[in-house]
């Protein structure tokens, strides 16, 4: 596939990121940032975000399986991972873990542990968007 | 996209646990001309200041282990430390902000900041000094 053909792929997927709500204006912040010095910043901070989010993630599983339930520690592991995750401008990841918040305040166990495996696959799902997005920019550059 | 080569020969400190926060942060003030030094938690953000450095600007995140915003900030006050000092947080309940500013900050901002934010809060000590 020529260079061409892939930058627009590339263009395409990162407006369909942004339409669609996976990323919001922090992430065009993070782009700005760019520059000759650091030409590939905003994938080391991308790579940073699921290198560090994948530790609070592991903690708030681990913390989901203790009995009894701390809600204190869960929400603090996830007000971590949601401050982390409004860095890279993952919108739609950081919006799932507003509802986590209140079935914390209400110690609902069953609300958290729903909500967390939908952040889990949004989570997810980004990651794989992002790599395909990285991907293409790398051939196309 | 160009380098920058501007340089306001100010120092600042970047207080956040958080190393994706610090690093953008940093890269954000980089680009505006300042110098940057990073620290994870409170209490390193004073054990520097106890090394002797000094800093126009300290950017305080407010939930930190060890020591959190909320502490240092009183403790850099109480050293005599006059450096502007801006709070920085995700958690934004107006009683929890007002805590953190009575502690000593000269503003404070939501996260996650904006070059714009930043260069506003740069202009301001700019002017100021």
């Amino acid at each position: 596939m020529d260079k061409v053909r892939l930058q627009r792929e590339a263009a395409f997927i990162r407006s369909s990121l942004l339409d669609q709500g996976y990323l919001d204006e922090q992430f065009i912040q993070l782009e700005e940032l760019q520059d000759n010095d650091n030409p590939n910043f905003v994938e080391e901070v991308v790579t940073l975000f699921y290198t560090d989010s994948a530790r609070l993630i592991y903690n708030i599983d681990q913390a989901l399986l203790s009995n009894p339930t701390d809600f204190t520690k869960l929400d603090d592991y996830m007000h971590q991972f949601k401050g982390s995750c409004s860095s890279i401008g993952a919108k739609k990841v950081k919006n799932e873990c507003n509802g986590f918040g209140e079935y914390c305040e209400a110690q609902n166990y069953d609300g958290c542990f729903r909500t967390f495996q939908q952040i889990k696959q949004e989570y997810i799902n980004l990651k794989k968007k992002l790599e395909t997005y990285f991907q293409l920019l790398k051939e196309a550059a | 996209m160009t380098s920058r080569n501007l340089s306001t020969q100010l120092r600042a400190l970047v207080v956040d646990d958080n190393m994706i926060n610090r690093k953008i942060h940093q890269k954000m003030l980089n680009g505006l001309g300042v110098e940057c030094m990073g620290v994870a938690n409170g209490k390193e953000a004073v054990d520097v200041h106890g090394y002797g450095q000094s800093f126009d600007l300290i950017l305080m995140d407010k939930d930190m282990p060890i020591m959190n915003g909320i502490e240092a900030t009183k403790k850099l006050r109480s050293m005599g430390i006059c450096s502007m000092i801006v709070g920085v947080s995700s958690r934004s309940m107006d009683v929890e902000i007002r805590e953190f500013m009575e502690a000593g900050l000269n503003d404070y901002h939501e996260k996650p900041l904006t070059t714009a934010k930043l260069a506003s809060i740069i202009h301001h000590i700019i002017n100021t000094k």
